[in-house]
């Protein structure tokens, strides 16, 4: 069987679609059957002024990893973030990477090969750096010291957190999101390997029911809780709110980080099981929103304007609010997560959040500190990982991850 | 000893396998790269042709029977050149051999005692020329080989005289030193199907009704029951298990490229056994056998380095840095003669470890292919 482009496979190249062959056609059924009608399948472009995976539409599933880099060598890490970027390219655009059922038989193959056959899927990578990979105290590991940017600080403790070591922290992370949780897996798992000596998986997060969305025409998704997660979020193509709120700019200071933005990551557990016998009354007393049609206390529709004052002042809704915060905003990008039980029985589930934003010191850590005080809901959750990453701007042809960093 | 492959896993591959091998019908295979469809049922087994040209031909047998079978390719002298055990009923496996021109038999072993029905296999022509350095490396890895065979016999039989007088400590410091050979060329050691169950089953991967003898049979009357009574005949078979090792050794079929999969399989033997703590899970010396796991794979790799530098001088220089990487990590866990009780090393550290395993083993599955090309 000679090499299969996931994206030809499924009959994106109009020369595939043009032809109309038997073959064609059957391939093209094959793809129908795998995918609803009305997501999109194709690839998101790659290259481009910002990293995909941010303001792009939300995907279904997520795989998120963290890794320490485990070597010294900078050169070694440079050359790897440049695999890296070829792998990407090639991954998001629904192509293996190198061979991964034709190569030399005596050779394990270069892609694992669990995508053959699946469609981009609209596949999106996002990379960035954590602090520690800038070194701290008086150790420059990779001669970025002096080039770690202000707003990305060690997040300060909140009250209430409970974080685990192996579920925090990391040099480099990884965000994967695709409308099919093989293919984000995929993608992590061959990055992981390409990265073996350089760079080590620390901890990792797979998510599903994005619990946000980017476009305003996408349905208003539903958190483990039950409730609609992310009415007011911003979208994907407000470019006056992203210019503000999300990406960074040359003027903040870090001259590298022009077009990319700071990613804040929370595994936040929830207690389903107290949350479940809990009175309706009390969940939307919570939230300050209804549960059904997702309306804030004193409006009947869900994306009507929200009174705050007609919410109770302890409600996750008003606390969060952009006008309980002098405006403040962010994108937030959140998944679901279930991993199981415990071990007690009880269900391992949560939202593993994550926010984009232009400066987590005004905007993360402003909220954070608010909610973390006063929030109802932290009666229900557990904030048990974290880690903050800067991303860089996006990548031009011929460029690589981090670039503007290294270079 | 090579752990059973769960058949949930087993059987993933083998719908992949169904697919890619949609091979013609036809009696005669190509060589290099060519694949022959092996079907066994625990009475038969059939083979898809009948003939093949020389250079790498891959079997692919598909296990029709209900018992766990085993895939054989002999020589003309009926030695094994390669196979794979424990495929199970319903699954598939597949094996890639470089085979010269000559007869060879196809064996297909139900219940894996290492008999069955075969056929004959004809193989013809020429494959590439072969390079005489990588002659002389195989050559060099035959006198590796019988010295870690010769130096595992003499430990063995010092460990074995300990436990036969009931000395316990005298015992227990000779267990690992009496391994370290044998894990040094493990791989080697394993390609006589019949010997590695004897010797180096863990009671975790026993088969109902399969008797427990070996290494770790005597290791957990040491550390667990605390008691050499009626070890003796143990210790007995096993030094009778590594004199015939001993004897069948120099028939061994060796490669260039089975040189570099078995250093590959030695770092996967760390991986999946040493780095868990499952090998030695009595005694706690994982890392004596890590130690010797690396070193026969590093010996394999310096051996083919002259060979391999010429075509891949990237790969060579990141596996020199990595094998010297994990021999410094290695060296921090030296205690006396042996190594730190593996059940002191922490959960970071085995982390530290398992990265260090992985930057290694990434590699090094590569140099089989780059030594055939």
């Amino acid at each position: 069987m000679t090499e299969v482009s996931r994206r030809r496979l499924l009959g994106y190249s109009g020369a595939t679609l043009a032809a109309g062959a038997a073959a064609g056609a059957g391939l093209v059924s094959v793809a129908q059957a795998h995918e609803g009608p009305s997501s999109g399948n194709g690839p998101v472009p790659f290259f481009g002024a910002h990293q995909a995976g941010i303001a792009t539409p939300v995907q279904d599933r997520l795989h998120f990893a963290s890794f320490d880099v485990v070597t010294d060598d900078r050169d070694r890490l440079i050359r790897m973030l440049k695999e890296w970027t070829a792998a990407g390219a090639a991954l998001t655009a629904g192509h293996p990477y190198g061979s991964a059922a034709g190569g030399l038989p005596e050779s394990p193959p270069d892609d694992t090969g669990e995508a053959l056959g699946l469609p981009p899927a609209r596949l999106t990578l996002t990379v960035g750096f954590g602090p520690a990979l800038f070194g701290s105290g008086g150790k420059d590991r990779f001669g970025v010291k002096a080039r770690r940017p202000a707003p990305l600080i060690d997040l300060p403790h909140f009250p209430g957190d409970n974080l685990a070591a192996d579920r925090s922290g990391g040099d480099v992370c990884v965000q994967a999101c695709a409308d099919d949780p093989q293919v984000a897996v995929h993608a992590i798992r061959n990055l992981a390997r390409i990265g073996f000596g350089v760079v080590a998986v620390r901890w990792s997060q797979l998510g599903f029911g994005k619990t946000s969305s980017t476009t305003p025409d996408q349905q208003t998704p539903r958190n483990m809780f039950g409730f609609k997660d992310g009415t007011r979020n911003i979208p994907g193509d407000d470019h006056a709110a992203l210019d503000r709120y999300v990406w960074a700019s040359a003027k903040d200071g870090a001259g590298w980080m022009d077009g990319g933005s700071y990613l804040v990551a929370r595994r936040i557990r929830m207690h389903i099981e107290t949350w479940d016998r809990t009175s309706l009354k009390e969940q939307q007393d919570v939230f300050g929103r209804m549960k059904g049609e997702g309306n804030p206390y004193g409006a009947p529709r869900e994306h009507d304007p929200v009174p705050l004052a007609k919410l109770p002042a302890d409600s996750h809704v008003r606390l969060a609010h952009p006008d309980s915060n002098g405006g403040v905003r962010i994108l937030r990008r959140g998944y679901s997560f279930t991993d199981g039980s415990d071990g007690l029985g009880r269900l391992d589930a949560g939202l593993f959040f994550i926010a984009y934003q232009r400066d987590p010191r005004t905007q993360f850590v402003t909220l954070q500190n608010k909610l973390a005080a006063t929030d109802h809901m932290n009666e229900y959750v557990q904030h048990v990982g974290s880690g903050i990453f800067a991303c860089p701007p996006g990548i031009r042809k011929g460029g690589f991850w981090g670039e503007t960093l290294f270079t | 000893m090579r752990p059973v492959r769960p058949l949930a896993t087993a059987s993933a591959v083998f719908v992949s396998f169904s697919v890619l091998s949609a091979c013609g019908k036809d009696d005669t295979v190509s060589g290099d790269g060519a694949a022959v469809e092996v079907t066994a049922t625990d009475s038969s087994c059939e083979v898809g042709a009948k003939t093949g040209a020389a250079g790498a031909t891959t079997f692919k047998m598909t296990n029709n029977g209900s018992q766990v079978n085993e895939l054989e390719i002999l020589a003309p002298d009926g030695k094994i050149v390669s196979g794979r055990e424990n495929i199970g009923p319903g699954t598939g496996a597949e094996v890639t051999v470089s085979l010269e021109a000559g007869t060879y038999r196809v064996l297909c072993s139900a219940g894996m005692t290492g008999r069955g029905p075969s056929q004959a296999f004809t193989v013809t022509g020429k494959g590439k020329a072969t390079d005489p350095r990588l002659d002389a490396a195989v050559a060099a890895y035959r006198v590796y080989i019988g010295a870690q065979v010769d130096d595992t016999l003499a430990k063995t039989k010092t460990f074995a005289a300990s436990v036969s007088k009931g000395d316990i400590a005298g015992a227990k410091a000779e267990f690992a030193p009496s391994r370290f050979g044998w894990e040094a060329i493990e791989p080697v050691a394993e390609s006589f199907g019949d010997i590695d169950p004897k010797t180096d089953t863990r009671e975790a991967d026993l088969e109902k009704g399969q008797k427990w003898t070996g290494w770790h049979q005597i290791e957990k009357a040491l550390w667990k029951t605390k008691s050499l009574k009626g070890e003796g005949p143990y210790a007995d078979d096993l030094v009778r298990n590594i004199e015939t090792l001993k004897v069948r050794v120099g028939t061994a079929s060796i490669t260039p490229t089975s040189m570099a999969n078995g250093a590959k399989e030695l770092l996967d033997e760390v991986a999946t056994g040493k780095i868990t703590g499952e090998e030695d899970t009595f005694s706690h010396t994982d890392l004596s056998d890590f130690k010797a796991n690396v070193d026969g794979a590093q010996k394999a790799f310096e051996l083919l380095k002259p060979v391999v530098q010429e075509k891949d001088a990237g790969l060579t220089g990141d596996l020199t840095d990595e094998f010297a990487k994990v021999q410094k990590l290695l060296g921090k866990y030296k205690k006396g003669d042996g190594y730190v009780s593996y059940d002191t090393v922490g959960k970071a550290q085995r982390k530290e470890l398992s990265d260090e395993v992985n930057a290694l083993g990434e590699p090094l599955s590569k140099l089989a292919g780059v030594v055939a090309r």
